[in-house]
């Protein structure tokens, strides 16, 4: 170990809070000079906390960094990168219509002609085997091409520091490939890297050292390349002893909801494709869809809603009868509901009172609150009531705008209004996400003893102890493709964070395990 | 550097005041400009708001003049509720009266008591499909529809001029780009001995149904809900590009309709110009009305009284009468401006943060 002086970057304690949820717990960790550093963890381990308050984006409650040596605060970006601290964003700000000597050069100062920048970019896309051509509009470039206009917009500045936001993640394995060549290169000339990802295959291959946080604190440092696999998938979840719910409990027979062989492409650049997945859920039943984010939870729930149609009619069934054309207003009227996982702007309309919300799920669904396309608000008025009144919704007025409620509050309002309703199916994306002890223990309440009913449940969540408590059976869902479904009782944590890392070895490995509840046929070739 | 920062929760009396105190202002900033002329302030306010009112002949112009506007705006502001800025009303005015004027134009001979609603229906049904044309390069191409419906206005206006110049010109009409007077049957009906005409009630009929619609109905539900949530409507099931093609049609289709009312009552035929601009200054009656289609209806008695007071200053005291278009541009500037400071308020802050900031981590916490 080298003394604490050669460190490049050191912090202490360092503690972020929002509001009363404490995103940084005391994190301590050093950076040496020519090191790649993983910080791996599930997300909301507070990885981008941090990282946004070394680049000066945070700031943090307490705590001290300390750069090559000496004390220093960070108070933003610009502060950042004139100590030679360089950051590259997991979602690119780049502007389309121009090219890629004008991107860049809008970031440097305004003093820099765009002739200057060509020519400094020619230089260092040569050195580091960057592709780019400086004339091409941004538009026409890849995600891969994309990033590396990133890469360069921030070697610009000849940072000692680089920190990465999850570069991979919208990569092609080629483009990933590629990308790890050119990071060698970095270092070996003596710079740093901050890597923050949460794909254990490439922190072992690339890092040298990790830090694993958990729930906003440092639980581990080691050695991810003499480090099992399994090991840092059960630091990263946490060792947890759960008692699940017996398997298939309550589950009557029939199946309420069934997914058959769908796909769907991705909505936007960033989005996921959705690939061949396929779902059977019974009555009584709460099956989880275990993942890290952004691999394709919101797109399966917006196919699942009806919010984005499927070409194929039968490619979801919703007791019975097949939906995969019929939109979110209509599944509803057959009996299903739906919670999104964004409170505010998705679930809810934020300006608009509590009564006018129930109107947004509830109006086509409830014949008592609309005649003839004339409004009951009264109506509205006491069904909210009484949604606030029987999942103890808080608020401190009479009939408050939605984004008068804290989160808890709030998401107990989201789910009550679809429980309320008594749906025979129940689609809900990140039940608990944000949301306090109280209420989340309200909520998985709330949510089993609706399973226990009789309706069938799918929860889509990130939160491992959130599953072993409510789920009966889980599927994992990793870059758009979801294993079959099995039987919480007889997975394990570690198995489970495996899986959401790569799907395609979970599938493998359970193909043809017997007490498979789905058949799901996931091809191993890619 | 200032910055606005949203307000906690808008106060309600603030949202009442709001509009009146934008009067004050624009009454302020016109005493300014007219002494600017060298007039006397207090007397070219008279003639500009008071003189309109206090007789019934200038009265009664006041109201034909707010009629259109309140239709108008009562349509725009649906319209606008939803998030979408059909900016082109005034195109859409002059494609109705157009549409409803073929008939008595084309075929005089054809009379009855059919006539008059067949022009109305013509005249709406032309100013919606009018205002469907950059609703639909909206929903089919992502087209702006605040510039498509604004350059539409030059065609329709240019399409008029060539159509009273050309194919529809009176030919009993000594070569006036104007076409033939409408027969009796083609025009609006007077109320008593006046030069009000039925057209008023009818402008608030649609103005009360409006606001029914938009606070009571599921349409008009949809439409606020995809105006200020367009994720959360679609949650509902609302689609957002059937909501823009209905508040277009609809806004545009009132539009069309207070045309042909206009040309089918104080002009009585197709003129090459038809218009002071009620189209444009209508979006003005609608913001002033903070998008309540009742609302508009005062809105319009009040910016209808700024075009005759206008005429009324301009043979007073000898000041232009596009002293008027000062006062609307004047009006529509405070009101949104006391609109945004209404949700905001302005806080002065320094470009680069001090490095400097004794105890940060205690200042951030209590602030959150």
């Amino acid at each position: 170990m080298t003394s604490p002086s050669s460190k490049l970057l050191a912090t202490t304690d360092v503690t972020k809070f929002f509001g009363s949820f404490c995103a940084n717990d005391r994190i301590s960790l050093d950076v040496d000079a020519g090191e790649i550093h993983a910080l791996l963890g599930e997300n909301g381990a507070g990885k981008s906390t941090f990282v946004k308050a070394l680049y000066g984006l945070v700031r943090p409650d307490s705590g001290t960094i300390t750069w090559k040596g000496e004390r220093v605060e960070i108070t933003s970006p610009a502060r950042a990168r004139e100590l030679g601290i360089g950051m590259v964003f997991q979602h690119f700000a780049l502007f389309d219509s121009l090219n890629v000597a004008e991107n860049i050069a809008l970031a440097l100062p305004q003093d820099v002609a765009v002739s200057d920048v060509v020519a400094r970019l020619d230089e260092i896309t040569a050195r580091y085997g960057l592709a780019l051509n400086a004339e091409a509009a941004v538009g026409d470039l890849s995600a891969g091409e994309r990033q590396r206009i990133e890469i360069v917009r921030c070697l610009m500045q000849s940072p000692t520091l680089i920190i990465l936001d999850e570069p991979t993640s919208v990569l092609t394995p080629q483009e990933a490939d590629q990308l790890f060549v050119t990071l060698r290169q970095l270092v070996n000339e003596g710079r740093s890297i901050i890597y923050i990802s949460h794909k254990l295959e490439e922190v072992q291959r690339l890092c040298d050292r990790a830090t694993i946080l958990r729930h906003g604190r440092v639980v581990a440092n080691c050695d991810p390349r003499t480090t099992e696999k399994g090991e840092l998938a059960r630091l990263m979840v946490g060792d947890l002893v759960h008692a699940a719910r017996p398997s298939g409990s309550a589950a009557a027979d029939g199946i309420a909801l069934s997914v058959r062989a769908l796909s769907m492409s991705a909505p936007s650049l960033f989005g996921v494709d959705l690939q061949d997945i396929s779902l059977d859920v019974r009555p009584g039943q709460i099956c989880a869809i275990a993942g890290i984010a952004g691999n394709g939870q919101s797109e399966l729930f917006e196919a699942l809603s009806g919010e984005r149609l499927s070409n194929d009619p039968a490619a979801i069934t919703l007791l019975g009868q097949p939906v995969g054309h019929l939109g979110i207003a209509e599944r509803r009227q057959l009996g299903a509901d739906f919670v999104s996982d964004e409170r505010l702007g998705h679930a809810t309309a934020p300006d608009m009172s509590l009564s006018d919300n129930v109107l947004v799920t509830r109006a086509r669904t409830d014949t008592d609150l609309m005649r003839s396309g004339v409004l009951k608000l009264e109506r509205a008025r006491s069904l909210s009531q009484r949604i606030q009144d029987s999942f103890d919704v808080r608020s401190g007025a009479v009939d408050p705008p939605a984004n008068a409620l804290s989160g808890g509050n709030l998401q107990k309002f989201v789910i009550g209004r679809a429980v309320d309703r008594h749906p025979r199916v129940l689609v809900v994306n990140q039940p608990t996400w944000g949301v306090d002890a109280g209420a989340a223990a309200r909520i998985r309440k709330t949510l089993v003893s609706l399973a226990e009913g009789g309706s069938a449940i799918v929860v889509i969540s990130q939160d491992l102890d959130e599953i072993f408590e409510i789920a009966d059976s889980i599927a994992v869902i990793a870059r758009g493709r979801l294993t079959a479904l099995y039987p919480a009782d007889q997975m394990s944590a570690e198995e489970i964070g495996l899986w959401m890392s790569d799907a395609e070895a979970g599938a493998s490995q359970r193909a043809n395990s017997t007490f498979q509840t789905a058949g799901v046929g996931l091809d191993n070739n890619d | 550097m200032i910055r606005l920062e949203a307000r906690p929760r808008p106060s309600w009396w603030a949202a009442l005041a709001s509009p009146v105190i934008a009067l004050v202002l624009t009454l302020l900033t016109g005493c300014l400009l007219l002494l600017a002329f060298g007039k006397d302030p207090i007397k070219g306010l008279y003639y500009l708001f008071i003189d309109p009112i206090t007789v019934w002949w200038s009265l009664e112009e006041v109201l034909v003049k707010a009629t259109p506007l309140a239709l108008i705006a009562a349509g725009l502001s649906v319209c606008f509720r939803a998030n979408v800025w059909n900016i082109g009303a005034e195109g859409q005015f002059i494609v109705g009266a157009i549409a409803g004027s073929a008939l008595p134009v084309v075929l005089p001979e054809v009379q009855g008591p059919h006539v008059l609603p067949l022009m109305l229906l013509c005249g709406t049904l032309g100013g919606a499909l009018f205002a469907l044309i950059p609703a639909l390069l909206r929903v089919r191409f992502g087209a702006n529809e605040i510039l498509v419906s604004l350059m539409l206005v030059y065609v329709a206006e240019l399409f008029l001029d060539w159509l009273v110049r050309g194919p529809w010109r009176n030919p009993a009409g000594f070569n006036f780009p104007e076409t033939r007077q409408f027969h009796e049957w083609a025009t609006m009906p007077i109320v008593g001995d006046s030069r009000l005409n039925i057209g008023i009630f009818i402008a608030i009929a649609c103005c009360a149904v409006l606001a029914f619609v938009l606070s009571r109905t599921y349409f008009g539900f949809g439409v606020r809900l995809s105006g200020t949530a367009p994720r959360a409507a679609r949650f509902a099931g609302i689609s957002r590009n059937r909501t823009i093609l209905l508040v277009m049609a609809l806004s545009g289709g009132l539009a069309g309709l207070a045309g042909i009312m206009e040309v089918a009552g104080p002009i009585g035929q197709l003129r090459i110009q038809i218009s002071p601009g009620y189209g444009f200054t209508a979006i003005i009656v609608a913001f002033l009305a903070r998008l309540n289609p009742v609302g508009a209806i005062a809105a319009a008695f009040v910016l209808s009284v700024t075009y005759i007071g206008g005429e009324a200053a301009q043979i007073a005291i000898g000041i232009s009468d596009k002293i008027t278009r000062v006062f609307q541009g004047a009006l529509l500037f405070f009101v949104l401006g006391s609109d945004v400071l209404i949700r905001y308020r302005i806080t002065w802050t320094r470009r680069t943060p001090v490095i400097q900031t004794p105890e940060p981590a205690a200042v951030e916490r209590t602030s959150t």
